[in-house]
C-alpha cells in the first residue's frame, strides 16, 4: 500500500516536470513564431544595419535553435523571464506587481460563484420540473447570455453612479493610492497589515461588484452542472436506501448524495477559477483594474514577447497547480481512487 | 385472520405520472405474521407494490380503498410522520448491495445510520448496535469489516450489510425486493438462510418479491401472482402446483427440471383475459 502510494507520488511528479517541460517548450516556440521582431522593438524604426546586428548577436539569435531553447530553460530557472521593453523592468516584477489584484479579483468571484451556483444547482436538481427549477434555469441561463462588459456598466451606473452603493472603478479610492506600504501586493491584506481599515472598506467597496459580476457569471455553469451531477446521483438506489431507513429528504441529499457529486464539483470549480485567474480582461478594462487580464493584453498588442511568454507561463503553471489540488481532494473525498 | 393481519391493502392502484396505463391495478391482500411472496415477470409491478407501501413514489399517483399497516391508516399519513415508519417499523432490503450502498461510506457507518436515525444515543451506542447486528448476520470479524468501503466487499456480505441495516431498528414488516438476485448462486442460499433465521426469530412479516418460483415456493407461506399489474392468484406456496390461473400454470409448465425431458420448454401462450384473477382457493 506505501509503496503504491509513494509510486504514485512519484508518477504524478515526474507527469508535472514533463508538462513543465513541454509548457515551456510551447512558450519558446511562441516568442519565436510570433511575427514580432523583437530587435527591431528594442533598436527602434531607425537604427543602423550594425546596430541592429549588433543587437541580434546580443540576444544569442544567431545561435541554432535548440541551443536557444536551452539557454531560454537556463535563465527561466534562474528566475531571469527577460526585460519588459515598455516598461525597461524585470518582466517578472511587472506581473508580480499586477498578478495580486487578479488573485484578489477571481478568489472573491469564485468564492461567489460557487457559494451561490453549487446550492441553486442542488435546488434546481431536488425541484426539478418545479417552478424553483425553472427559474434557478432562467437566473443561470440570464447569467451565462449577458455579456459582462455590458452588465459591467449598467451596474457601475446603477449601484456606482445612481445609487453610490459601491465603489467605482480602480482597486481603491483615487484618494487612497500610494498610501498603503506593499508587502504582498494584496490589496487587503496590505491594509489589514498596516491597520489601515479606511483603506481595506474602501477596498472591499471597490472589490465587491466586479468580484460579484464575475462570480454570477461563473456561478451560471456551475448551477448547470452542479444540477446535472445532482439528478444523475438522486436516480442511484442507494439514495432510495438511505430514504428508505427514514432519512428526510433534505437528509439524504445532503449526507448522502452531496457527497458523491464533491469529486465533480472540485474539477468544475477548479476549472472556473483557473479561467478567472488568467485574467478577465473585459472586466478588468470596464473597472480600471490593474490586472493579469490587462498587462497580457496590452503586451500582446505591442508585441512584448518576453511578457507574453512569461505571462503564458504563468497561465500553465496555475492550471498545473490547479490540477495537483484537484487530485489531491479526488483522494480525499472518493475512498475508490485511494 | 384480519385480526393479527399487520398488513391490509384493498384495491391499489398505482400510476407513474406521464403514463396512461396503472403499473399495479386494483391489488388486495392480507399480511400476517408470515412470509408472504409476489412473484411476477419484469415490469408486472411487484417492486411498485414495495416501493408504494413506503409511500417511496414521488412520482407516481397512488390511490386504493384501504392501506393499513398495524394501527396506521399509510394513506393518510404525511411525508413527516412517514419519517418514523420507514426503517423502523417497515424497511426494505433492495436487490444489489453494488448499488444500493452509499460508495463513498464505510459500511458500518451506514448500518449504524439506520439505528442513530430512530434511537437517541451517542455515535458509540449506534456502532455497538451495528456491530452486534452485523454479528448476528454472520460476519466474521466485524471489528474490521466495520470500516470498509463498499468496493471493498463482496455481494454476499453486502447484502448481509443491507440485511443488517434494515433490520436493525427492529422493524414488524421487512420488504425484501429481490434480494438475491444479483448474488452469486453459491452464496444466494447462505443469504437467504440468514434472512430466514432473523425473520422467524424476531417474528417479522415479511414479504418477498422475487421473480424465482422455487425460491419463493421453498421459503414462504403464501405467494400472490403479478401478471401485468394485476394479481392474478392467491395460494398457499405449498399449493403452487394445484395453481388454477392459466399464467401460473403456464410459468410452472416453463419451468426446466435437472434430469426431465430434453425437449424444447413450454412457452406462454399470453391470452388477453389472463389479466381476470381467479378467486382464492384458501
Amino acid at each position: 500500500m506505501t509503496t503504491y502510494r509513494l509510486n504514485g507520488f512519484m508518477r504524478q511528479a515526474i507527469t508535472i516536470l514533463v508538462t513543465l517541460l513541454g509548457l515551456l517548450l510551447l512558450t519558446f516556440v511562441i516568442g519565436r513564431m510570433m511575427p514580432a521582431d523583437p530587435v527591431r522593438a528594442i533598436v527602434g524604426e531607425d537604427a543602423t544595419r550594425e546596430t541592429y546586428e549588433q543587437v541580434f548577436r546580443q540576444l544569442g539569435l544567431d545561435r541554432p535553435l535548440w541551443e536557444q531553447f536551452l539557454f531560454y530553460l537556463r535563465d527561466v530557472l534562474t528566475g531571469d523571464f527577460g526585460t519588459s521593453i515598455r516598461t525597461g523592468r524585470p518582466v517578472i516584477e511587472d506581473i508580480l506587481h499586477v498578478l495580486p489584484a487578479t488573485i484578489e479579483l477571481a478568489t472573491f468571484a469564485i468564492v461567489i460563484g460557487a457559494g451561490l451556483g453549487v446550492p441553486l444547482g442542488v435546488l434546481a436538481a431536488v425541484k426539478k420540473d418545479r417552478w424553483q427549477d425553472h427559474l434557478v434555469r432562467v437566473f443561470s441561463l440570464m447569467g451565462h447570455s449577458m455579456p459582462i462588459f455590458w452588465t459591467g456598466m449598467i451596474a457601475l451606473i446603477i449601484l456606482y453612479a445612481k445609487l453610490g452603493w459601491v465603489g467605482g472603478s480602480g482597486r481603491m479610492s483615487q484618494f487612497y493610492i500610494g498610501m498603503v506600504p506593499e508587502k504582498t501586493g494584496f490589496l487587503l491584506i496590505d491594509s489589514a497589515l498596516a491597520g489601515q481599515w479606511d483603506i481595506f472598506r474602501s477596498a472591499i467597496n471597490h472589490l465587491i461588484l466586479p468580484a460579484s459580476l464575475l462570480g454570477y457569471s461563473s456561478s451560471a455553469y456551475i448551477t448547470r452542472m452542479t444540477r446535472s451531477f445532482m439528478l444523475d446521483q438522486i436516480n442511484q438506489e442507494y439514495i432510495t436506501t438511505a430514504r428508505v431507513k427514514g432519512l428526510s429528504n433534505a437528509q439524504t441529499i445532503w449526507r448522502h448524495a452531496f457527497g458523491n457529486i464533491r469529486v465533480q464539483l472540485v474539477t468544475i470549480v477548479a476549472l472556473a477559477y483557473g479561467s478567472l485567474l488568467e485574467g478577465a480582461v473585459l472586466i478588468e478594462t470596464v473597472f480600471a483594474w490593474p490586472g493579469f487580464g490587462q498587462y497580457l493584453t496590452n503586451n500582446l498588442i505591442i508585441g512584448d514577447m518576453n511578457a507574453v511568454m512569461t505571462c503564458v507561463l504563468i497561465v500553465g503553471i496555475i492550471f498545473i497547480a490547479l490540477n495537483l489540488i484537484s487530485d489531491i481532494l479526488y483522494r480525499i473525498f472518493d475512498p475508490r481512487t485511494r | 385472520m384480519s385480526a393479527t393481519s399487520i398488513l391490509d391493502v384493498r384495491n391499489l392502484s398505482v400510476r407513474y405520472n406521464g403514463t396512461t396505463c396503472d403499473a399495479v391495478k386494483d391489488v388486495s391482500f392480507t399480511l400476517g405474521r408470515e412470509r408472504l411472496g409476489i412473484v411476477g415477470e419484469s415490469g408486472s409491478g411487484k417492486s411498485t407494490i414495495g416501493r408504494a407501501l413506503l409511500k417511496l413514489l414521488p412520482t407516481a399517483k397512488v390511490i386504493a380503498d384501504k392501506m393499513r399497516f398495524e394501527e396506521l391508516d399509510l394513506l393518510s399519513l404525511s411525508e413527516r410522520q412517514m419519517l418514523d415508519v420507514r426503517g423502523k417499523r417497515m424497511s426494505m432490503i433492495l436487490q444489489d448491495p453494488k448499488f444500493s450502498l452509499n460508495p463513498i461510506q464505510r459500511v458500518g457507518h451506514q448500518v449504524a445510520e439506520a439505528y442513530r436515525r430512530h434511537f437517541r444515543c451517542t455515535k458509540a451506542e449506534a456502532r455497538e448496535k451495528a456491530l452486534a447486528m452485523l454479528d448476528a448476520v454472520k460476519i466474521n470479524d466485524p471489528m474490521r469489516v466495520y470500516d470498509l468501503y463498499p468496493h471493498e466487499i463482496s455481494g454476499g456480505m453486502g447484502q448481509r450489510f443491507m440485511i443488517a441495516m434494515m433490520l436493525l431498528a427492529d422493524p414488524d414488516l421487512v420488504i425484501a425486493d429481490e434480494p438475491t438476485s444479483a448474488l452469486d448462486v453459491t452464496v444466494r442460499l447462505q443469504v437467504l438462510d440468514i434472512l430466514d433465521g432473523l425473520v422467524r426469530e424476531r417474528g417479522i412479516g415479511l414479504i418477498m418479491i422475487s421473480h424465482d418460483l422455487n425460491l419463493v415456493r421453498n421459503f414462504c407461506d403464501r405467494v400472490l401472482i403479478m401478471y401485468s399489474g394485476h394479481m392474478v392468484e392467491s395460494l398457499a406456496a405449498r399449493e403452487l402446483d394445484n395453481a388454477r390461473h392459466p399464467y401460473t400454470r403456464g410459468l410452472l409448465a416453463a419451468q426446466p427440471r435437472i434430469g426431465g425431458s430434453r425437449k424444447p420448454l413450454a412457452v406462454l401462450d399470453r391470452k388477453d383475459d389472463w389479466i381476470n384473477a381467479v378467486e382464492p382457493t384458501a
